[in-house]
């Protein structure tokens, strides 16, 4: 599978395959027949799809293709492959969030993050599996069956956006989109070893995006570097007066000054997961601490002890706004409906079918931190909670220009080591759900390999649109990581074999 | 057994739809009477992935019903309001819970009453539920249901009266000033056939001069004056004979049945919605700026307390509350100023728009003022009987002109008193027993002689003018 030194256009990134369709020297249909080819392929073993989209993919690659013979910019993602996480609606086209209940069901119109896309030359090639609504850190909460690690096929890519974070570690696409409430995107990121971007809250427009937990939610990019995942962001980022909780600002530049150094900047090493994280984590952590020291940032270990108040504050928050958020699906308008002889049965049968167990936990868990009498012990006490973190994450970017922590506690584990134990695969979100809670932006970064050879990421955390300087660093930590903790690079060194498994 | 008095205590909610061109969260028609379901969108059928934007004007026009209402006008956050029902796209509802835009105001009437207001919020209206088939379009024994979203995210402001209402008239005065203040506020266009004024009332009993509450019941499907008065007079009946009967009242939801003018239990204390609310996450706090209040209180048109204040300087207070309602309430008070400023007299302008012009309001509404003023001179100077006036009044509303044009082609010229003069001597020779009587004092005979001149005259004597001609011969 060589293309020359350089391997295929395909593994060579978002910004190399943009550059060479819109310079001619490649074009938007060859890329594409290369991302559906090896998705043909691989795809019936890892099960990163939901859906291809190859018609309308085709379609877009041709007029990308088209533009550029006409002397017209197809845009800065042009023939780009991408994949959406299936929670994301796209006009015409299924979008099932992986459940049931929303099966057949085809949205009239597209995310915003859709249509920004396509405006800039991306071709999406299909919708990627995720644990069902986005509630899960495996993926294997998916109504339609797991996504499998393409580093190891016995194991969970992570969740809940498993499937895009798998879709880019197998090589199908060179960057995808996921939705990251309390750490969807940053853990497959680094289960997979990619890089997978959590901005700040409101930087992306959530309009289309199938809600979980409103205040939470927020869209992000998968990509192999930070420079391509970067690239996505500046297109999908920006101002949508379509949703109201979307930033005034236009979107930032993030890819000026990205390999500019850290030289000077203030790191602040978070040392509170230390008692909860595997060793081969906190170790990955203290590495990427002592390589930013030796590219010149000032590296001190901080304790926020406010960390630990984020897990528990988010499993009230999160379910308390899905129960609402789920609510719309009765069976009315729309998707799965179970008869029944009046309409609350109809409502009680058509979500009793159409939900998986998660969901129902989760629904159950946040009527009952709702309801009349409870509300101030459970939803008003995680709200000071939140607070509080928000506060103490304040007062530690007075000292730092970002912090640095552990993304996951574990590398990948295996299928099914916690599908009986909901509250050990809640732990998993536990370095991760903190940002979410305070809005502020983190990154995932490959960083190293675990005994096993699976990948560990690291997260780079920054205050509120502190993505550049976050980027910065990301970057930093990527040239000073091995090559080989990186998924696709993995499958070109392994000699042309397919993934692992195959 | 002493018989114990019972006073009611009353306090009602008004859901009031507001005349913005679209709906509060999207950019869908707010229009009432459209084909179902073809003003929605992916927003107001609460689709996947849909978010709301607030309706800046929404906003505007919520803040002239509280500055109409001296209401303060506080910085709000919306809640969701949580419950499954089919009319409900998302199955909740997008309101204002303990943070709304208007709060703390008051309401005077036109009986010089006061009734607080504790809050007037923003909030979403749902869809509309039609059952088909059995149960006569209620829900029990229907065969299916259909729903129109048309009506689904229409924005409203619920105005919450404080407990200060005692009566079905003075909870009929006070939704009528209501009314009245939307609509001069523009508001809302007031329409209570149309749904876009709603009231539900709280109704209680206690003891007269007792100072706590009785239990409350909650009465909904009011749907016109006339049901709002029956329903509350019937639920007060019903409350005191229960609790003269040493029975308690059990707080619950009642549905008033039109045809029988009976209320009913819909739902029990028990079985009340837990509404789970919590700060809508999808919108952002409303900080009433500078800009919005100066835009809410320039639209501000004039109240009709203000509007009563006005006419009462001119023609006094006493014995005209009933006709100035009267002419408010059918928005001629202008009509009733601007004749009084070209020459007219105060209360005779007054009567004939409280009774003639008011049987005619709508064409009453476009009368030309000076003319209607030289009407009333002429009446009032006796040219014109008062019959004769509202002949002509009639005329000039429903085909226009000038009044003396038509008088005169109506045959109205005012008779020469010198006529009048020679009749009135004629009869006096005619019927000189009558007239020895009518020198006494009898009034049956000065009834008798006016019949004659009317008859002679078919009518076009001005009775004031015969009147005065007999007067002066009685020596």
């Amino acid at each position: 599978m060589s293309e020359g030194t350089e391997g295929h256009l395909l593994d060579r990134g978002v910004r190399a395959i943009a550059h060479a369709v819109r310079s001619g020297e490649a074009t938007a249909v060859n890329v594409l027949e290369e991302a559906l080819g090896r998705i043909h392929e691989q795809d019936r073993s890892l099960h990163c799809f939901n859906l291809l989209t190859e018609e309308a993919a085709l379609a877009a690659a041709v007029r990308v293709d088209d533009s550029v013979a006409r002397g017209v910019d197809p845009g800065p993602l042009a023939g780009v492959p991408v994949a959406l996480k299936d929670n994301l609606c796209t006009q015409g086209i299924e979008t099932t969030c992986s459940s049931r209940i929303l099966q057949g069901w085809r949205p009239p119109y597209d995310a915003t993050v859709v249509s920004r896309l396509r405006q800039a030359g991306a071709i999406a090639v299909g919708k990627t599996n995720l644990d069902e609504f986005a509630m899960g850190s495996s993926t294997e909460n998916s109504a339609f069956g797991p996504t499998y690690n393409p580093w190891d096929l016995t194991r969970v890519p992570g969740g809940s956006s498993g499937g895009s974070a798998a879709a880019v570690a197998a090589g199908f696409v060179a960057t995808s989109l996921g939705s990251d409430t309390g750490g969807s995107i940053r853990q497959p990121a680094s289960l997979c070893g990619v890089v997978g971007i959590k901005p700040t809250y409101g930087l992306v427009s959530r309009y289309g995006l199938i809600a979980f937990a409103s205040s939470l939610d927020q869209i992000g990019t998968f990509a192999v570097e930070v420079g391509d995942a970067a690239a996505a962001l500046e297109v999908i980022a920006g101002h949508d007066p379509a949703d109201s909780t979307s930033l005034g600002q236009p979107a930032p530049s993030l890819l000026e000054g990205l390999y500019d150094g850290v030289d000077g900047l203030r790191v602040g090493l978070i040392s509170d997961f230390l008692a909860d994280v595997a060793e081969s984590c906190s170790k990955a952590a203290d590495d990427a601490g002592e390589a930013l020291a030796r590219a010149g940032a000032k590296v001190e270990q901080v304790s926020i002890p406010e960390m630990l108040l984020g897990l528990p504050a988010y499993y009230i928050i999160a379910p308390a706004e899905a129960s609402s958020n789920l609510a719309r699906y009765d069976g009315v308008r729309y998707g799965l409906r179970v008869d029944g002889p009046d309409v609350e049965t109809m409502n009680a049968r058509t979500r009793a079918e159409g939900f998986g167990a998660e969901v129902r936990r989760r629904v159950m868990i946040g009527t009952y931190a709702l309801s009349s009498g409870y509300y101030d012990a459970y939803y008003g006490q995680a709200q000071k909670a939140r607070t509080l973190l928000i506060r103490a994450f304040e007062a530690a970017y007075e000292r730092f220009d970002v912090l640095l922590a552990p993304t996951t506690p574990s590398a990948a584990f295996r299928l099914g080591a916690k599908t009986a134990n909901p509250i050990e695969m809640y732990l998993s979100d536990l370095c991760t759900i903190p940002s979410n809670l305070s809005g502020h932006p983190a990154v995932s970064v490959p960083f190293a390999l675990d005994l096993d050879g699976l990948p560990i990421g690291v997260q780079v955390l920054a205050p509120a649109l502190g993505e550049a300087v976050m980027l910065r660093v990301g970057a930093a930590l990527e040239a000073a990581a091995s090559p080989s903790v990186r998924g696709p690079a993995r499958v070109r060194r392994a000699g042309g074999e397919a993934v692992p498994g195959e | 057994m002493s018989e114990t008095a019972y006073e009611t205590v009353i306090g009602l909610e008004v859901h009031c739809e507001l005349s913005t061109a679209t709906k509060l969260f999207c950019s869908c028609a707010n229009q009432f009477g459209s084909e179902p379901n073809t003003n929605i969108c992916p927003v107001c059928l609460g689709l996947p992935g849909s978010l709301p934007v607030l309706n800046r004007r929404a906003v505007e026009l919520a803040m002239r019903i509280g500055e109409a209402l001296s209401c303060r006008i506080e910085p709000s956050i919306f809640h969701r309001k949580n419950y499954f029902y089919p009319d409900m796209p998302k199955d909740y509802q997008i309101s204002q819970y303990d943070a709304p835009i208007n709060v703390d105001g008051h309401l005077e009437l036109p009986d010089g009453s006061r009734v607080g207001i504790v809050r007037a919020h923003i909030e979403e209206d749902t869809g509309k539920t039609t059952h088909v088939g059995g149960g006569g379009g209620r829900i029990h024994g229907a065969s299916y249901a259909l729903v129109d979203y048309n009506r689904a995210g229409v924005p409203l402001v619920e105005i919450v009266s404080a407990p200060d209402i005692s009566s079905a008239a003075q909870a009929r005065a006070y939704v009528t000033e209501l009314r009245a203040i939307v609509v001069a506020a523009g508001a809302s266009d007031g329409r209570m056939e149309e749904g876009s004024l709603r009231v539900d009332a709280n109704v209680s009993v206690r003891p007269v001069g007792s100072t706590e509450y009785g239990t409350r019941c909650e009465v909904k499907n009011l749907n016109s004056l006339r049901s709002l008065v029956r329903a509350i007079e019937h639920e007060a009946e019903r409350q005191i004979a229960l609790v003269s009967a040493g029975e308690a009242v059990a707080q619950e939801t009642r549905h008033f049945d039109e045809s029988t003018g009976l209320t009913h239990s819909l739902r029990s204390k028990e079985e009340a919605y837990d509404y789970r609310y919590f700060p809508e996450p999808d919108l952002v706090p409303v900080v009433p700026d500078e800009e919005l209040l100066a835009a809410a209180r320039a639209g501000l048109g004039v109240m009709p307390a203000e509007r009563r204040r006005r006419l009462a300087e001119l023609v006094g207070s006493d014995g005209t509350v009933e006709q100035i309602q009267t002419v408010i309430e059918l928005d001629l008070d202008g009509l009733v100023l601007a004749a009084v400023a070209a020459g007219a007299d105060a209360r005779l302008t007054l009567a004939r728009t409280a009774n003639e012009a008011a049987a005619r309001a709508e064409g009453a509404r476009s009368l030309d003022p000076g003319r209607f003023a030289a009407l009333l001179e002429m009446e009032a100077a006796g040219k014109l009987s008062a019959t004769q006036a509202k002949t002509v009044l009639a005329e000039m509303i429903d085909s226009g002109g000038e009044p003396a044009e038509i008088a005169a082609r109506l045959g109205f010229g005012a008779m020469a008193s010198s006529e009048i003069d020679a009749l009135v001597d004629a009869l006096i020779a005619a019927h000189p027993a009558e007239w020895e009587r009518y020198r006494a004092g009898d009034p049956k005979v000065a009834q008798f002689l006016m019949g004659q001149v009317m008859r002679e005259t078919k009518g076009r004597a001005n009775p004031k003018v015969v009147t005065a001609a007999l007067e002066a011969r009685k020596g």
